[in-house]
């Protein structure tokens, strides 16, 4: 049984607790809006990209710890990258969680993300962890809003 | 006239014995009676299941499952037309149902007893029967604050269709009913109040007596969802007079898939049908039941006989062990939880009614609700989290969503104890 630590890592709690980069940006040329109606949790994520980098990244929201916790540490992560670098790290913390078993290049730089790879025990919360990165990618591709993949009306 | 595969879980017939003996002071064997439930033999996360969600649905005691399965194993025909006499028989079982279904909330009679899917197709009928025929531009419904989505959106859909206007009836902050203002709110205009019996966020139980003579007093109906009513308490339809009470089975240990409408015989005579189909004709081959339309031509198509059976089935055991014991044991076991949750930091407890059983909902601290439920799932305890199916009341208190602990007849003060151990690791978890 895997211990309850591993998914609510203090890093995770942390960033639930205070959230980085937790904020609007009016001067975003890029913005998408995310929400899973099974437990509420909702967010929208802005950009501003300027020659293909993430000069700023922000977002607000509220939801559970996981899907906070994400939000946080992918404006973290994601700030300063070129938009290709960005969708390598998307595609990596998708493997991380255990959603996607697609290869990626080694050597990208996941930091603080790698306390993810907890939440791969407990594929109810697996959407949590990746509606932040669903609403940066539909910013990207300029889709909005985004509703969870999994998410179901109550 | 007793189906012998409903005699036949142990536990039960043990009991009822036992009750006899022991009468007045019958003690609830709550260790006995969860050897009903064959779901307590298997663990989850290697324990054994802590099962708070009974609020979403119940588990089955092993004379629910045999009767399902002596259905299919033994019965299995269709029924009101053959007239052979496997089919004969299984038209008994299913009739028996009704039957059962009649006595158990008290209905002067089987033919004001519709079998439905549940409590929401039972609402869903009425609103697309009686609603239709009653409701027309600028007239009123009124349903409560604290009403499931499945008492708000079949009204909406009429009230679009007709132009007709949803009315809600206000609650004050313990989640009660303002009966002042319900009362001022019926005029000229209303058709129908549709109004929860129990909440199935709050647990309030509502002052339907009052709430049903006051409609009454204008010439309003009244439906009634028992959802969250029958497997908590007795529910006797005719004494509180309501016109329609709907209900579901598998909330009250019975199968899914199958639910009971009531309606009084003169409403349901007046309705127009809700589906076409086969049966909604008089029966022909069967002695005992020769039937005038209601409750038939409101069951077009082969309906779920195996459900109905199981139905039938979870009614007598729940007579066996007798609602107002298991409302007694809820009781204290509400309570106890109440007393309980509220030592713990940060607890906020939504619904403080005075009237109130089996259900609880919280939040602690600014831990979200869902983080709450995966740390519980870890200690193999089973809550609900989220909206509960009625935003309203979480709009109500400004919450996006709450954790709910609801219980059931099988429920113990240790697995209690355990739900409040592990909301203490949760705090630890979050410090």
């Amino acid at each position: 049984m895997p211990d309850i630590r591993n998914l609510y890592q203090k890093l995770i709690v942390d960033h639930y607790r205070n959230p980085r980069n937790f904020r609007d940006l009016p001067d975003a040329n890029r913005r998408a809006e995310g929400h899973n109606s099974l437990c509420g949790d909702k967010l929208s994520v802005h950009l501003i990209i300027k020659n293909h980098i993430f000069e700023e990244i922000s977002f607000n929201g509220s939801g559970c710890a996981i899907f906070v916790a994400s939000a946080s540490m992918m404006t973290e992560v994601t700030k300063g990258k070129s938009v290709q670098e960005a969708l390598a790290i998307s595609k990596r913390f998708r493997q991380i969680v255990g959603d996607s078993s697609e290869s990626t290049p080694e050597g990208i730089e996941m930091g603080d993300l790698k306390a993810f790879s907890g939440v791969r025990g407990y594929p109810a919360r697996v959407k949590c962890a990746l509606l932040p990165w669903e609403t940066l990618l539909a910013a990207l591709e300029r889709q909005s809003p985004v509703a969870s993949r999994q998410s179901t009306v109550q | 006239m007793q189906p012998p595969h409903l005699l036949q879980g142990n536990g039960i017939m043990k009991t009822q014995e036992n009750r006899k003996s022991m009468q007045p002071s019958y003690s609830y064997e709550v260790q006995k009676i969860r050897k009903d439930f064959p779901i307590f033999a298997y663990p989850v996360k290697n324990k054994t299941l802590n099962y708070l969600d009974n609020a979403a649905t119940t588990q089955k005691p092993q004379a629910v499952i045999d009767a399902v399965t002596g259905y299919y194993t033994r019965e299995c025909a269709s029924i009101h037309r053959g007239i052979y006499s496997l089919s004969e028989r299984a038209t008994e079982l299913y009739e028996t149902s009704r039957v059962k279904a009649q006595h158990f909330i008290h209905a002067a009679s089987c033919r004001e007893i519709v079998f439905v899917s549940g409590a929401t197709e039972g609402i869903n009928l009425v609103a697309q029967t009686y609603g239709k025929m009653h409701v027309g531009p600028d007239d009123e419904i009124l349903v409560s604050a604290m009403e499931h989505h499945s008492n708000i959106v079949p009204w909406q859909m009429l009230c679009q269709e007709k132009g007709a206007r949803l009315r809600y009836i206000p609650m004050n902050p313990d989640g009660e009913i303002v009966l002042e203002q319900y009362e001022r709110l019926i005029n000229a205009r209303t058709r129908l109040v549709a109004i929860t019996h129990v909440s199935n966020v709050m647990g309030t139980i509502n002052p339907l007596r009052e709430i049903i003579r006051m409609a009454h007093g204008k010439n309003v109906p009244v439906l009634v969802d028992g959802a969250q009513a029958v497997q908590h308490m007795p529910v006797d339809v005719s004494d509180l007079d309501c016109d329609f009470y709907v209900f579901s089975g598998h909330k009250m240990y019975g199968p899914t898939g199958i639910g009971v409408l009531y309606g009084k015989e003169s409403l349901l005579e007046d309705m127009p049908p809700y589906q076409g189909g086969g049966d909604m004709i008089r029966s022909v081959t069967f002695e005992k039941t020769v039937y005038g339309l209601p409750p038939y031509k409101f069951e077009a198509g082969t309906p779920n006989i195996a459900g109905g059976i199981g139905l039938g089935a979870a009614m007598d055991y729940l007579r066996f062990l007798g609602l107002e014991n298991i409302a007694k044991h809820e009781m204290e076991l509400t309570d106890y939880a109440t007393q309980r949750l509220l030592s713990l930091d940060a607890l906020r407890l939504f619904g403080m009614a005075q009237e109130k059983t089996a259900v609880l909902s919280f939040t602690l601290g600014d831990i979200h609700p869902h983080d709450i439920g995966t740390i519980l799932d870890q200690e193999g305890i089973a809550i609900r989290t989220g909206q509960h199916c009625a935003q309203p009341v979480m709009d109500f208190f400004g919450i996006p969503a709450t954790a709910r602990i609801s219980f059931g007849l099988y429920n113990t003060k240790e697995e209690i104890d355990a739900a409040i151990e592990a909301l203490e690791k949760v705090q630890e978890v979050f410090r």
